[in-house]
């Protein structure tokens, strides 16, 4: 019998879409179970206020409503707080300051959406007639919203107990050296900026179902989540107190998730304590409204940053100092997001031989900030590639030649960076030259001109990122204040005629971990890949699981699988030394067929996955029946994805408009599986990198009300905004993981927002304009013109 | 008070009785069970819920099931013919149209919708017709291609 043929490398398509195209996905509002009530979430509408009475009976008079619930009932069952699942410790060794952040509020609300109560009624219209009905006395007070008056003095205090709204106050990087380097520079740029607010939407809200069976005292919890174990783990043993082996966490098809559906929410941990509290089993979903002040937001920060330079374009220090707010709680990764996923990669790809960094975490009255795809990789790469496309500027050198001049060259690795991290692998000129190819760099300046002479000013911007992803060795992490492990666990088990089921931690949202997977495993195995099901989002059925973010799946999660196939490609070897009358160091193993080296015996996976069932002459001392076997997988290291983005836009003057006319990406994502699912993610990811550039931002008023609160005021990226890129790959495989892979998820979304404002920046030179903000909007971009020509023309507010 | 309404929905008659305030796809979802129809936001902007009722695409989340009684209504648990995809939902596979699926059939609807109308669109044909559909996931680019393929598919009478 002939193995099928290999399939990784090639675009195979997707299995998963078969049910999604025929409306058969199974998404958490998509579930409803007998005898359900519907839970509708009373938020607050203050930014900040003391909480007075809640009287309930004015929405338990609604007809339908069955109970409702406040923190106060929550905290009389000693309820805890959401907790925060990595200790950052600042200067000095002060930890950061970590204020309760109850479920339900109690005493106090701190941001808009802010959660006080729960209606619980017969039918999903009750329950938000009987929300609205809820009086509740509040005294609303001062707030503060933005990041340049948190830290103020006098400015209002979030929590009582964090002065001056100070999370943490935390650095990284040498100092003194740093401070010898810009000592002896020839030239010094700078550069001030704000990485606007984002709001990660998702398309399908957040929901749960909550649900108690008394029989056996155990409870089930469905959410729309990335890591159903995590969401266990931590509501389980930090805010219900519940033993671990009574609780069901599923995750079934989740709507994407892109960072947002990290992390425990509240709604997640009342709807499982009220359906033991009311016998009955619980469902919400959020309507859009909810998850724009309830998902937790990405990035706002604001920076400053200095690049030191020789009089040859050689960078010999960078100083960064920025402001990161957390919101008004700290969520789950909130803490780790600015400080070990953000300043450690400010080496970017250069030699810089000296970076310090400080980072101040402040506390406002606004929804809680964490990770969203890319989490502090794109506000790293945003400062340094504006910092270095400005130096080029400033030297009047080619942007790309000065990155080259500084790139770190492949007889460097593995690398190790003055901000902690350790690459191992990389050929960075490799990509910016197929980019500039691939971008037609060499003819620019014809482009440009055909733009002038209709009028149009044309730009074009460049971005060499890197990340550090497939987080990460759970030594490393734990070392720098991670309060998880961050391994991945797998189990492959045939079946006794021949199919294989493997349970994979690795949650799939989006990301066709039900191809990929089965691809890796099918060809390692030598069985089609139709007999091959992958099982994820159950914590009863898959062993255990630290889930899907951070481009971890492949790097973590499919090494997990790599090495639970080793164990039964040996376990195999054992069985088929039996079963041939062999030696095990005799029994080769090649695509499926397990023989004995030198001669024609042998058998195929098939017949020994058979006999690992039907075991009827094992000697059962030396050789166990079946052929099941799981693995957990802890990487030596973070994987370093890498590339380059070259961005061309053609900017109209007279309305500002700007039309990203080309977008050029060359990624190196170490070994590739489907390549058609990695050029997918990496659209998708610079989708979203173009709708931060130029369409996104939260907006929040001065009293901190949510002004973009819905799909009517923020503005999400449509087919329309959207070029056709494109695409290429380079490849440097990762040299520690069994699959070589590096991981692509948020590639996209790291690399393009500060291509897409360089070139709109080379655009405007000639007008004078030096700098725009994200996002770069029609108004932004026309204001910006209008400064540089020194009128005082504003447009209408 | 409850109005009592019948439709026709992927063929097949249906009846119930609603709330006068109960949209066409809480109808669709609770009552009639087809799950596929999703919701994605409270405006009116995200057409994850988009279906096509008496031949032209509508936002289900913006219709009455009242102002529906007496409908022709498909969703997309009804384009497919048996086991052979509609050459749309065909053409998304083909062309990795999807990722999360949450978007995917008020998006397949509206593409069906769109080439229903024009039969042999062009790219930016495409991308002003799909305006009204957020995909967060695919950036697009291979929904376009897919919508392309799709309409080849439709016109020929093939899969994409």
């Amino acid at each position: 019998m002939n193995a099928p043929a290999k399939t990784v490398g090639t675009s195979v398509k997707r299995t998963e879409d078969a049910r999604f195209l025929t409306g058969r996905g199974r998404y958490t509002d998509d579930i409803n179970r007998p005898n359900q009530l519907h839970a509708a979430f009373v938020r607050s509408p203050h930014a900040h206020a003391a909480l007075g009475e809640i009287d309930k009976p004015s929405a338990m008079d609604v007809p339908g409503v069955v109970a409702v619930f406040t923190g106060a009932d929550m905290a009389a069952d000693g309820v805890g707080g959401l907790p925060c699942g990595w200790q950052v410790i600042g200067k000095s060794g002060v930890p950061m300051k970590e204020p309760a952040h109850p479920p339900l509020a109690v005493g106090r609300v701190r941001h808009v959406g802010d959660t006080v109560a729960v209606v619980l009624a017969d039918s999903r219209h009750a329950a938000r007639d009987g929300a609205e009905a809820l009086m509740i006395d509040y005294d609303p007070q001062p707030a503060v919203v933005h990041l340049a008056d948190a830290g103020a003095a006098g400015a209002p205090q979030v929590h009582d107990e964090v002065d001056g709204n100070v999370c943490y106050d935390w650095e990284i990087g040498d100092q003194a050296a740093t401070d010898e380097a810009f000592g002896k520079a020839a030239h010094v740029t700078r550069l001030e900026l704000v990485n606007n607010r984002l709001i990660p939407n998702a398309i399908e809200p957040r929901a749960a179902v909550g649900e108690y069976d008394p029989a056996d005292g155990s409870y089930t919890l469905t959410t729309t989540s990335q890591n159903p174990h995590v969401i266990r783990l931590l509501m389980c043993a930090f805010v219900l107190n519940l033993p671990e082996h009574k609780v069901r966490v599923v995750a079934p098809d989740v709507g994407g998730g892109f960072g947002s559906k990290i992390f425990h929410y509240a709604e997640e941990a009342v709807v499982t304590w009220a359906a033991a509290k009311v016998g009955r089993p619980i469902k919400w979903t959020a309507e859009r409204s909810e998850s724009f002040m309830t998902d937790c937001h990405g990035r706002d920060h604001v920076t400053t940053a200095e690049l030191a330079l020789d009089a040859d374009g050689t960078f010999l220090g960078l100083r960064v100092k920025t402001l990161a707010n957390m919101g008004a709680y700290l969520s789950t990764f909130a803490s780790s997001v600015p400080t070990y996923l953000y300043a450690t990669l400010l080496a970017g790809q250069y030699r810089t031989p000296a970076i310090h960094a400080e980072v101040k975490a402040l506390f406002t009255h606004t929804t809680p900030v964490d990770a969203y795809r890319g989490a502090g990789r794109p506000e790293a790469t945003y400062v340094l590639e504006k910092l270095v496309e400005k130096a080029a500027r400033e030297l009047k050198m080619d942007p790309a030649e000065l990155r080259r001049k500084n790139f770190i060259q492949p007889d460097q690795f593995p690398y190790q960076t003055p901000v902690a991290l350790a690459y191992d692998t990389g050929h960075y000129e490799a990509s910016l030259d197929r980019a500039l190819e691939l971008s037609e760099y060499s003819s620019f300046a014809e482009r440009r001109a055909a733009s002038e002479a209709k009028g149009k000013l044309r730009g074009v911007g460049f971005s060499c990122y890197i990340e550090a992803c497939g987080i990460a060795p759970s030594a490393v992490a734990g070392a720098l204040g991670a309060r998880a492990g961050l391994y991945e666990a797998a189990e492959v088990r045939f079946n006794p005629t021949g199919s294989v089921t493997v349970f994979t931690g690795s949650h799939s949202h989006g990301q066709g971990h039900e191809t990929t997977f089965a691809q890796i495993v099918a060809d390692r195995l030598g069985v089609p890949m139709a007999n091959v099901e992958i099982v994820h989002g159950d914590t009863n059925r898959i062993p255990f699981g630290m889930g899907t973010y951070g481009s971890r799946s492949l790097a973590v999660g499919g090494s997990a699988i790599a090495r639970a196939i080793d164990k039964i490609i040996d376990k195999g070897k054992k069985i088929a030394a039996h079963m041939l009358e062999a030696g095990e160091g005799d029994i080769e193993y090649k695509d499926g067929v397990f023989s004995v080296a030198g001669t024609d015996k042998s058998l195929t996976m098939g017949e020994i996955a058979f006999q690992a069932y039907v075991p009827h002459n094992f000697p059962h001392d030396k050789l166990e029946p079946g052929l099941d076997e799981s693995a957990f997988y802890d990487p030596g290291n973070f994987t370093y994805p890498a590339g380059t983005y070259i961005c061309e836009v053609e900017v109209d003057p007279e309305t500002g408009h700007v039309h990203v006319d080309r977008f050029t990406a060359v990624d190196d994502f170490g070994t590739i599986i489907n390549p058609m699912i990695v050029e997918g993610q990496v659209q998708g990811g610079i989708a979203q990198g173009l709708g931060q550039a130029l369409l996104e931002g939260a907006v929040y008023s001065d009293d901190g009300q949510l002004v973009t609160g819905s799909y009517m005021d923020y503005a999400m990226p449509r087919a329309q905004h959207i070029p056709d890129y494109r695409f290429d790959f380079t490849c440097t495989p990762c040299t520690h993981n069994p699959l070589g892979a590096k991981g692509c998820g948020e590639a996209g979304a790291i690399g393009s927002p500060p291509a897409i404002i360089n070139a709109i920046i080379d655009a405007l030179g000639p007008l004078g304009v030096d700098d725009i903000p994200m996002p770069a909007t029609p108004l932004a971009v026309w204001q910006a013109i209008q400064d540089a020509k020194g009128g005082t023309a504003r447009a209408a507010e | 008070m409850s109005i009592p309404i019948s439709m026709t929905v992927n063929g097949q008659p249906v009846s119930g009785s609603v709330e006068p305030r109960t949209l066409l796809v809480e109808f669709l979802r609770e009552q009639l069970h087809l799950t596929g129809t999703h919701v994605g936001c409270d405006t009116s902007q995200c057409g994850a819920c988009v279906v096509i009722a008496d031949g032209v695409s509508v936002k289900s989340c913006t219709a009455l099931a009242v102002q529906c009684d007496g409908s022709q209504v498909t969703t997309i648990e009804g384009l497919a013919n048996g086991a052979t995809l509609h050459p749309m939902q065909q053409a998304f596979n083909d062309h990795h149209g999807l990722q999360c699926g949450f978007c995917t059939p008020g998006m397949v609807m509206s593409a069906v919708d769109l080439v229903t109308h024009a039969p042999n669109p062009t790219d930016e044909d495409i991308r002003k017709g799909l305006d009204g559909n957020l995909c967060r996931c695919t950036g697009y680019q291979n929904i376009v291609r897919a919508v392309k393929a799709g309409a080849e598919g439709m016109r020929t009478g093939m899969g994409g």
